[in-house]
């Protein structure tokens, strides 16, 4: 399928094999770690999975803390709704993330590597496993000290948070830490820990490919590099593209639009919704809006009411609980909307719920509870009508 | 001993004997049993040196770890915005039809469970259905209740 406007970028879904990936780690890591670090960070490259922290910065900082253990995870929770990026990369190039989590290891002074899979994707373990056993292996020969291992999941969104997913690795409930301490000082069993989405690593194992300089020349000033987008709803192009950052979401809808796209919902549930009428003004990327990849396309025949009810329902199911804010706070936006709808409420009553969402987003432990104020929002202000009536 | 308690200990050898193994521990006994009985976390809580209300802690807290008993295959259909725009309500009144069961309940001879998921991450081939660990994106009506007939004649 083509594009008119926007480039099209294949990086991230170029094979290689597991040979290739070897031979990309062996040649890196006879350099310095401290010359792999400064090359990613000269790199630019983000976080891919949503947050966007600069990967070189985690990796220093966990680099200079001193401990004899340390943890790799890459972090393929992906439970974001609109999100099907990582299954779609580990299905069909996961050497390329093995590869980004050697590197990593090799940089910080980490020996094991762990791959937190959600249980949803249980069915890509026989061929994770049997690629695992084989590039283990291949480490082993080569003389590099580093496994890695696969952990499940067991259907639960809030563990895509980095410290519910320590928790869930240590069989704990998944229920986010307090921070400080960040990952990079106490993270899996307290241990300094690198946890990088499975796109960033892939990210890695071509920037040590091409050079950082390669890698510059894709996206805008803030936002380098090309992103792995997963396209849902009413498109004729749905899938996954690879595109680079920095778009104006204008160009994206001419591309991906269905002719007739009412709002796009811009980073899942959890993320924004902008309407029409912002697409110009609107910019996808770390200046603009970010985003771990998932673009919902809406058109005019969308009822936004049921959208928004859509995600709240999510977040009333998802949240842990274990915070106030979020537990009653996500329940109690949903019931506000349904009784908006059914007139029990008066419209005005909307103005008081926005209020209970920004008071989630700056109470709320973690950022599932801190993000429903960016659908509840942007759909209550740009779709005001859709709500009430 | 109880096949339990056999299934517990084998799983505990394999994991190693730390907290860090509860999850694959159930996860194994759901993936035989499909449902974590009181028995199961009572000997879990005993084998791992753990409280059993640490155990049926982290159990409850999980989708995939049932603390009820379920059928011996289990139905998830994502009721996520997108399959719900692609015709997942179709797709679960048909399977509800066929199994003649709700949302939520078992049959009568315990070979099926019907649930719905939060997003199982398959978006643009919605609506999707997860039979145990098996998944069938763009699935139609027609085909889902195929599938379930053919499992229904495959399982005893």
């Amino acid at each position: 399928m083509e594009t008119k406007i926007l480039k099209k970028v294949d990086l991230i879904f170029q094979e290689s094999n597991v040979n290739e990936v070897i031979d990309i780690v062996t040649k890196t890591v006879t350099r310095s770690s401290d010359d792999i670090i400064l090359d990613i960070i000269d790199s630019g490259l983000k976080g891919r999975g949503g947050a966007g922290f600069p990967t070189g910065l985690k990796w220093k900082f966990t680099k200079n803390e001193d401990s004899a253990v340390k943890y790799v995870i890459c972090n393929a929770d992906e439970g974001e709704p609109g999100t099907f990026k990582d299954r779609e990369i580990l299905d069909t190039v996961a050497p390329k993330v093995f590869g980004g989590m050697t590197i990593c290891g090799y940089s910080i002074g980490a020996k094991e590597g762990y791959i937190y899979l959600r249980g949803e994707y249980n069915f890509l373990l026989p061929k994770l496993n049997k690629q695992l056993e084989e590039y283990n292996k291949l480490l082993k020969d080569n003389k590099i000290d580093f496994t890695i291992a696969i952990k499940s999941g067991s259907g639960a969104y809030i563990c895509g948070e980095e410290s519910a997913l320590f928790e869930s690795m240590e069989g704990k409930r998944g229920e986010p830490r307090n921070k400080p301490p960040y990952p990079t000082v106490a993270g899996y069993n307290s241990k300094p820990t690198v946890i990088n989405n499975v796109e960033t690593l892939v990210q890695i194992t071509m920037i040590c490919k091409m050079g950082p300089d390669k890698f510059k020349e894709l996206g805008t000033k803030d936002s380098r590099g090309s992103k792995v987008f997963s396209v849902s709803g009413d498109t004729p192009q749905a899938g996954i593209h690879e595109l680079e950052l920095g778009m104006p979401l204008a160009d994206f809808v001419e591309d991906f639009g269905d002719g007739d796209t009412k709002a796009v919902q811009v980073g899942g549930a959890s993320g924004h919704c902008v309407p029409r009428k912002q697409f110009k003004d609107t910019i996808i990327g770390f200046e603009g809006i970010p985003t771990g990849g998932s673009m919902m396309i809406f058109n005019s025949s969308r009822s936004m009411y049921n959208v928004l009810h859509d995600y709240l329902e999510f977040f009333t199911e998802e949240s842990c609980g274990q915070c106030t804010p979020c537990r009653v706070g996500c329940q109690q936006l949903l019931k506000g909307i349904e009784s908006v709808k059914k007139g029990e409420r008066k419209p005005a009553y909307l103005d008081e719920l926005k209020k209970l969402a920004n008071t989630m987003k700056i109470s709320a432990k973690c950022g599932l509870g801190q993000s429903v104020a960016n659908p509840f929002n942007s759909i209550v202000d740009n779709f005001k009508e859709e709500i009430i009536y | 001993m109880s096949n339990i308690k056999t299934l517990v200990q084998q799983l505990v050898e394999k994991h190693g004997k730390t907290r860090n193994s509860l999850m694959p521990v159930l996860q194994g006994i759901v993936k035989e049993e499909r449902y974590l009985s009181e028995e199961a976390m009572l000997t879990v809580a005993e084998e791992l040196d753990l409280s059993a209300a640490d155990v049926y802690g982290s159990a409850s807290f999980y989708t995939f770890l049932d603390t009820t008993p379920r059928g011996k295959n289990i139905v998830r259909i994502c009721k996520t915005i997108s399959c719900h725009m692609q015709g997942k309500d179709e797709l679960i009144h048909a399977v509800e039809n066929t199994l003649n069961i709700k949302v939520g309940e078992t049959t009568h001879d315990k070979k099926f469970t019907l649930l719905t998921a939060n997003c199982l991450g398959w978006c643009h081939k919605g609506p999707v259905m997860l039979v145990n660990d098996d998944v069938y994106p763009a699935i139609t009506v027609q085909k889902a209740v195929e599938i379930i007939e053919t499992l229904a004649k495959h399982t005893k």
